[in-house]
């Protein structure tokens, strides 16, 4: 049995950072056998419903709150198998499984999710969890590292490797960045690295190049560029991965691609993230932004 | 006013005309110049006494009224001063570590050391790593400490710091100031669980981030650690100490806060005794580690059994039978026969229940405080015949302690009429004093309100005690302290007696010298 690692998905919001992340873990267990963990640390908690087929799992802070405390939750109240193929049971098609939790936390506007990141986390580990039969422990985190709730997946003894799910579009690339930025204040002092960018296309212009040069600045790799297709959706709609709902497609060997590419990867580095300037730049350089002289900025379209 | 020539306490200031004349005035505007229906109000006042509003204040889920028990720093506080020349250091709100000294300064009248880095509004935005950087080097600079023990309050655990990087970072950036101090960190949210789950934070942490890993240590066949836990009775650590010499030269104590709260008069010096540094750093080594509070070291037990695979033993030495089975634990470990003095002490003991136990004997009992203490101490009114009526332990861990607890309350030939009351406040036991009432109330200074309310007598043993002087200095523990809990509570008895039959010419046939 290979050491447990721990890795986490990180992204701006809305990049299908769940979509991207579950499918990429299903294909490790569908196509290479291995036992997950998944640790979703997103207050919607939609990082586990394709592997359940499930509207949302019960998150652990719902549960807490109705038991009274976290300390009232039994793990198996929390941490539910995997439907289907990923059920440990069901060893039909593989061998591995996916367990699933959710940390959950409050609605938009009041409480504290990051709080719920870290009391989910703790109970978690205590509870056992992560035991020893497991090969990967997988973490699910919300947009960018706004708090330290957030960064608690990339705490010492947390997990080693970030993936950032991230598009060719501006305001993705900057999140990217952005979140670099925080994996480099924990690099320092600990052992967490930045394992590769997830490049999920939306098909703008020069994506591919843009992502890979993005990803060679900052020092890492693009470890894979996921095309647009519209099999996700569809597999989506049916509350399920592409893995397991079209397991020959081409849309699921890309993901088979990239699940190789995670458990062979030994690239993990320091990040080393762009300057707002020099990230603006690299846009220019790949025609997405047109250079404006000093004295336009500001100006409306009529007065230029 | 105050006569300067002639100053007095609170009790007889208010009695003088003018604040008298304050207080009628108060009464008035509180009963809204006689609109509030005095007859309606006691009514209500006698309604809260009822079963209808027991079963309404227990079916209660929101808040607390009047808790038993404090929160985690408290606890992780009291672990750090065990240990020699360490300086509690609380990453946090200001305002928590006044309380915390506070608290701990009323129940054992001496200074407690122990400082905080003041975490403000900015902190809170932009993360406490600044305070901790600033705050380390002042600590390390003007206090001088061997080792800082840091731990959390609710802000810093509420914004997520994270103190494996931070102390990290704070001693990378200290330019050598802090390369000579050792630093260990806890994470004690206050929200979660109460001061014993602190302590036992506190106490994993520092064993396990002050000890090498289990490849390197060397085994000491002869050596044992005892952990005494959340224990606020600094002659039942000094009681501890003194049994297990008589069994060995290397029975060690890992936490050993007897000496800081009881420092003599002279020069202050801010520390004193505790664990060795180089005792705590070698605990790994051991033979085996007791824990004297099964409660107070549940995570502590898992780093001592599962990462030192050392051997784990828990004693609970409080009673009788509870000291019994510690001394007997000793001699097995340590291959030696019980010692003549300690038999001796056990027969004194034993005699003196016996001269006891007519006056103990069929009493009803309301206890309430930490669970191992009231383990120990339920155990012990069980062997005096007494009957623990109401057993009400607020910071109860979920599992084992009620079990346990009903174990000890079976050998009660009236073990039926006992309840356990698990997760409850004060309040919740106000009810139930006064519909199924008891003779003697035990606990701590927080029972004085329900002592003046329901005229249960209260004997104070527990913690905090804040209105009786010096009872922390004797032991609850051994059988000489297991003595001092007779003493105490077999002379409650007899004063209530006394307290009974006092009335001339009605009941004052019994009042009598001998007892």
């Amino acid at each position: 049995m290979s050491e447990l690692r721990q890795i986490a998905f990180y992204g701006k919001g809305g990049i299908g950072k769940s979509t991207t992340s579950q499918n990429t873990l299903a294909a490790m267990c569908h196509y290479y056998g291995k036992k997950i963990l998944i640790v979703g640390c997103d207050p919607k908690a939609d990082s586990t419903r394709l592997i359940l087929h499930e509207k949302a799992q019960s998150t652990i802070m719902q549960l807490a709150s109705e038991a009274g405390t976290v300390e009232d939750l039994e793990l198996e109240d929390v941490c539910k198998p995997g439907a289907g193929e990923f059920n440990p049971e069901d060893e039909e098609i593989t061998e591995g499984y996916i367990m699933c939790t959710e940390s959950g936390g409050p609605e938009p506007g009041v409480g504290c999710a990051g709080r719920g990141v870290i009391t989910a986390i703790n109970f978690l580990e205590e509870e056992g969890a992560y035991d020893d039969e497991l090969d990967f422990v997988s973490y699910d985190v919300l947009g960018d590292v706004v708090c330290g709730g957030f960064a608690m997946p990339i705490r010492e003894g947390k997990a080693q490797e970030i993936y950032i799910v991230m598009s060719g579009e501006m305001m993705a690339m900057y999140a990217a960045n952005n979140i670099s930025k925080g994996i480099l204040k924990y690099a320092n002092t600990g052992g967490v690295r930045l394992a590769g960018l997830i490049c999920n296309a939306r098909m703008t212009d020069k994506e591919y190049d843009l992502s890979k040069n993005l990803a060679e600045q900052i020092g890492t790799q693009m470890i894979h560029f996921v095309p647009r297709s519209n099999h996700v959706q569809r597999a989506e709609l049916r509350r399920m991965t592409v893995v397991e709902f079209a397991p020959s497609s081409d849309q699921a060997m890309e993901y088979k691609e990239l699940a190789r590419k995670i458990i062979a990867n030994d690239l993990k580095v320091i990040p080393n993230p762009l300057e707002m300037d020099d990230l603006e730049t690299l846009l220019m350089e790949f025609g997405l932004e047109e250079e404006v002289e000093a004295d336009a900025i500001g100006k409306r379209a009529e007065e230029a | 006013m105050q006569d300067i020539e002639n100053i007095v306490n609170g009790q007889k200031l208010f009695l003088k005309p003018e604040y008298q004349e304050v207080l009628k005035r108060k009464k008035e505007f509180e009963g809204n110049m006689g609109s509030v229906d005095s007859e309606k109000l006691e009514e209500i006042s006698e309604w809260t006494k009822s079963w209808e509003y027991r079963e309404k204040n227990f079916s209660r889920e929101a808040i607390t009224v009047n808790p038993a028990k404090a929160c985690q720093p408290l606890g992780a506080i009291m672990a750090a001063l065990g240990f020699e020349n360490t300086m509690p250091y609380v990453h946090g709100s200001h305002g928590c570590v006044a309380y915390f000294r506070g608290y701990f300064t009323r129940h054992f009248k001496e200074p407690t050391p122990c400082v905080s880095d003041s975490m403000s509004e900015s902190a809170a935005v932009f993360g406490g790593l600044a305070n901790m950087k600033d705050g380390l080097r002042n600590c390390s600079a003007m206090y001088k400490p061997e080792h800082i023990a840091v731990s959390t309050t609710c802000m810093a655990e509420v914004i997520g710091d994270d103190l494996n990087a931070f102390v990290q970072g704070a001693v990378e950036d200290a330019e050598g100031d802090l390369d000579n101090t050792t630093i260990t960190y806890a994470h004690t949210p206050s929200f979660v669980g109460s001061h014993i789950t602190g302590y036992d934070n506190m106490m994993k942490a520092m064993l396990e981030q002050l000890n090498p890993s289990r490849e390197e240590k060397v085994v000491d066949e002869e050596r044992i650690n005892i952990i005494p836990g959340f224990e606020p009775y600094l002659g039942s650590v000094a009681e501890i100490k003194e049994i297990s010499k008589m069994f060995s030269d290397k029975i060690v104590m890992i936490g050993d806060h007897e000496e800081q709260w009881n420092t003599g008069a002279g020069e202050y010096k801010l520390y004193a005794g505790g664990t060795t540094m180089e005792d705590a750093k070698t605990a790994i080594n051991a033979k085996a580690t007791i824990s004297l509070q099964k409660y107070s070291t549940v995570q502590t037990a898992k780093t001592i059994k599962n990462k030192w695979k050392q051997g784990y033993e828990t004693c609970n030495p409080i009673g009788l039978s509870g000291t019994d089975a510690f001394v007997m634990k000793l001699s097995e470990l340590t291959g030696k026969e019980v010692p003549a003095e300690l038999a001796k002490q056990r027969a004194q003991l034993v005699d003196a229940m016996q001269d006891s136990y007519p006056y103990m004997h069929g009493k009803k009992f309301a206890l309430y405080g930490d669970p191992d203490f009231l383990l120990g101490l339920v155990s012990f009114i069980v062997e005096m015949g007494g009957i623990p009526s109401h057993v009400l332990c607020h910071n109860a861990p979920k599992k084992g302690w009620e079990d346990d607890m009903k174990a000890v309350i079976s050998k009660s030939p009236w073990a039926e009429d006992c309840q356990i009351w698990v997760g409850k406040d004060l309040w919740h036991l106000r009810s139930l004093l006064f519909t199924e009432p008891v003779d003697f109330l035990i606990g701590n200074v927080y029972g004085k309100e329900l002592y003046r309310d329901t005229g249960t007598p209260l004997i104070r043993i527990g913690f905090p005690i804040f209105d009786r002087h010096h009872l922390h200095r004797y032991s609850i523990s051994g059988y000489k302290g297991t003595l001092n809990l007779l003493t105490w509570i077999t002379n409650a008895v007899l004063d209530q007696l006394d307290e009974d039959t006092k009335e001339i010419g009605k009941t004052d046939y019994f009042f009598d010298c001998v007892r």
